[in-house]
């Protein structure tokens, strides 16, 4: 539908953290996510990366994120709003997009806005797949966000797509005959960059978010359709000690469970490679969601995650350059 | 100069939709409405319009694209039908209840089981509770002009509702008919800019849509809109009314056929009711007071309108292109009977299954409809159930 804008994503700005979480909170505060809740600092630090004045439409699919955010009459958010359901994300923004194109098209509408929208991995990985696949491959100039914290946590912790081999949910519960979710996670970063868009990156909370932050810049400047894919732990749904989620994130990447990579306009670019790269145990012991694996049986449950990991690892690094 | 030519219903929505000129339509196809989108991408492909086409995945989405459209300001129209609209289900209503003005083609087609293409009001029937504002028309001409009032009721202050315009699937959709098209100068003028009062691109302000409402703010939320529902009685009338002073043509919430004096009557929605008049001018002619309520407007309910008008009948067949599958008839019969019940309206009445998955209905149907009517009044026969007109079986359920 629309001419495919090549165009080398803007040369980034340097990254000053002082000044950067400085900027107004774009997401207010007074809204009723959880403590620690890694969705809200994936929300934060995404809105951080629109530049001072410029102006955005935020979208939302349903789940924790919307029914804590904006419950009538209070929105947590800055910038205009919109939430729909919970598997249109991807085309409830894309009507907006295209709304703005013909408004300006029209001179009714002169600033210049930018469009982002948030998903968890229920609204994203799943029930909005198709949605966002649409979106994407139209090539709406819109960013969409996955904050995955792999599972459905606005119901109560149920599987998804992307909940990782042998977690414990409440519909793969771990049992005496059941060892969790037999399945692997599903890899969206990877479907997303079949699409052919512009950009599609992934990242996590790592130091001072400057990984989250350089890649969100990127996705929200970069002509056309992009997908950021966020890791965002759930201390309640993974069953870690609540202040530790740094601590988790880090493990995630140097573990390689959860690599920070980016592929623009189809070149794949590992960001982030460990020297000494840590056994998967050491992110799984953290969380009670693991907990089953490390009772006497579990051996070999780990050591074949282990192994998927490992196997995904490897193709990551045959795809990426250099 | 208003131009006299012939047209299918779906080429004269396309019509409608090139001289409206709206923003964004975002559409997936679907039989019998895929000609619409079509026609309107052929337009923009060759500059008449400069709508911008958004052609997405599913009809989930297509309704999804026009809500964050007219959010965002956009003047937002699609078509579909049947299943299309099926999908689509989910978000009619939270259109609705955010107070888009969204129009919608609407060509009926029954809802699959057993997969038909054919029309049926099932589709829009099952919407009927959905909060969407739904016109229905006989013929080709009331297809176009119903659309081109689809704008302005919608978008009326008072109003702010989504709409759909229905129209009898392949009956009128295909079925070319002679149509007299406005002049598009006149039409632009009628329909006028879409001028909201706050949308997300507004300069000088954000707003959100689609909150969490718990239930102290909800239930205020559902009664504002019912309120915005009722007042849209009087908005669709105004609007026909201005209307009707540059075409000349003249629209209700209904349209009484030979109806003041007629003890028996007939009411129906749709193409059916140029059938049903040619049987009512046979009767007339044979002596007989039959007449037919046409019913154009649907949500809003008309009920005390039509409670009224049918006061004086000896017997009253109304006349249903839905399943309910409630064992007690279809949706306009419970609607119809109801609304005459509150008019204290004594006549008999029957409510008759018609023209399913496109049943065909001739002339003589409709003169056997009467005939039964005439039959019921007197006392000669009962309905203990609700009957299938033209049916093929040997079960008495049969008219």
């Amino acid at each position: 539908m629309r001419e495919r804008q090549v165009q080398i994503p803007m040369e980034q700005q340097a990254f000053r953290f002082k000044e950067i979480q400085e900027r107004p909170e774009r997401l207010a505060p007074g809204h009723r996510m959880c403590a620690g809740c890694g969705g809200t600092i994936a929300v934060r630090n995404v809105l951080k990366a629109l530049h001072p004045g410029d102006k955005a439409v935020v979208g939302n699919a349903t789940g924790c994120l919307e029914v804590s955010t904006f419950m009538y009459p209070y929105t947590a958010y800055e910038d205009s709003y919109i939430h729909s359901a919970f598997e249109n994300a991807g085309a409830t923004l894309s009507g907006v997009e295209t709304a703005y194109r013909v408004l300006k098209k029209k001179g009714k509408v002169t600033s210049d806005y930018k469009f982002i929208t948030f998903g968890g991995d229920g609204g994203t990985y799943d029930i909005g797949l198709q949605s966002l696949s649409g979106a994407m491959e139209r090539g709406h100039d819109m960013v969409y966000v996955c904050y995955d914290n792999g599972a459905y946590m606005n119901t109560g912790t149920q599987r998804s797509s992307a909940t990782p081999m042998y977690a414990d949910t409440t519909t793969t519960p771990s049992g005496t005959v059941s060892q969790g979710k037999p399945q692997a996670r599903k890899d969206l970063a990877g479907i997303l960059a079949a699409h052919n868009i512009p950009y599609v990156g992934q990242t996590t909370f790592i130091g001072n978010m400057k990984d989250l932050y350089v890649k969100s810049e990127r996705a929200i400047y970069t002509p056309g359709a992009a997908f950021l894919n966020v890791l965002a732990p759930c201390p309640r749904g993974w069953k870690y000690n609540t202040p530790d989620i740094m601590e988790i994130c880090k493990l995630a990447v140097e573990t390689c469970y959860w690599p920070l990579f980016e592929v623009i306009d189809g070149r794949w670019i590992l960001n982030y490679k460990p020297k000494n790269k840590l056994p998967l145990e050491e992110f799984l012991k953290r969380q009670g969601r693991f907990q089953h694996l490390f009772k006497p049986g579990g051996e070999g449950l780990i050591e074949a995650f282990q192994k998927e990991v490992d196997r995904r690892w490897e193709e990551l690094l045959n795809r990426c350059e250099g | 100069m208003s131009i006299k030519t012939r047209m299918s219903g779906n080429e004269a929505v396309a019509h409608a939709i090139r001289q409206i000129n709206p923003d964004v339509m975002p559409a997936f196809p679907i039989t019998p409405s895929t000609e619409i989108p079509q026609f309107v991408a052929s337009m923009i492909a060759n500059g008449e319009i400069d709508t911008e086409f958004i052609p997405v995945e599913s009809e989930h989405s297509a309704m999804s694209a026009a809500m964050g459209a007219s959010a965002a300001g956009a003047r937002a129209v699609t078509a579909t039908s049947s299943c299309g609209m099926a999908l689509m289900w989910e978000v009619l209503y939270v259109a609705a209840s955010s107070r888009l003005p969204i129009v919608m083609a609407l060509v009926n087609r029954g809802l699959t089981g057993p997969l038909n293409i054919n029309a049926e009001h099932s589709d829009s029937m099952g919407a009927r509770d959905s909060g969407w504002i739904q016109i229905y028309a006989e013929n080709n001409q009331e297809v176009y002009d119903n659309f081109l009032q689809a704008h302005r009721i919608a978008e009326h202050k008072d109003v702010h509702l989504p709409i759909m315009v229905c129209q009898d699937g392949f009956i009128t959709s295909h079925a070319v008919q002679n149509i007299v098209l406005w002049e598009d100068e006149l039409i632009r003028n009628f329909v006028g800019e879409y001028e909201p009062e706050h949308y997300l691109l507004k300069e000088g302000e954000s707003m959100a849509v689609g909150p969490y409402a718990l239930s102290p703010y909800c239930m205020e939320a559902k009664k504002a809109q019912a309120e915005a529902m009722k007042r849209a009685k009087q908005v669709i009338l105004d609007v026909a009314g201005e209307f009707e002073k540059i075409t000349g043509q003249h629209y209700g919430l209904y349209e009484g056929y030979r109806l003041e004096d007629a003890e028996y009557a007939v009411v129906a929605i749709g193409s059916v009711c140029g059938t049903a008049k040619d049987a009512v001018d046979r009767l007339r002619d044979r002596g007989v007071k039959a007449g037919l309520m046409k019913i154009r407007v649907f949500r809003p309910f008309p009920g005390d309108e039509i409670g009224a008008a049918l006061k004086n009948c000896r017997a009253v067949a109304i006349m249903d292109r839905a399943e309910s599958y409630s064992s007690q008839g279809g949706p306009l019969g419970a609607e119809v009977t109801a609304a005459m019940y509150r008019a204290k309206a004594v006549a008999e009445t029957v409510n008759i299954m018609y023209g399913l998955s496109g049943r065909d209905v001739r002339v003589a149907d409709m003169e056997h409809v009467y005939e039964s009517l005439q039959k019921l009044a007197a006392g000669e026969i009962r309905y203990p159930e609700y009957p299938y007109l033209g049916l093929r079986s040997a079960s008495g359920d049969e008219l």
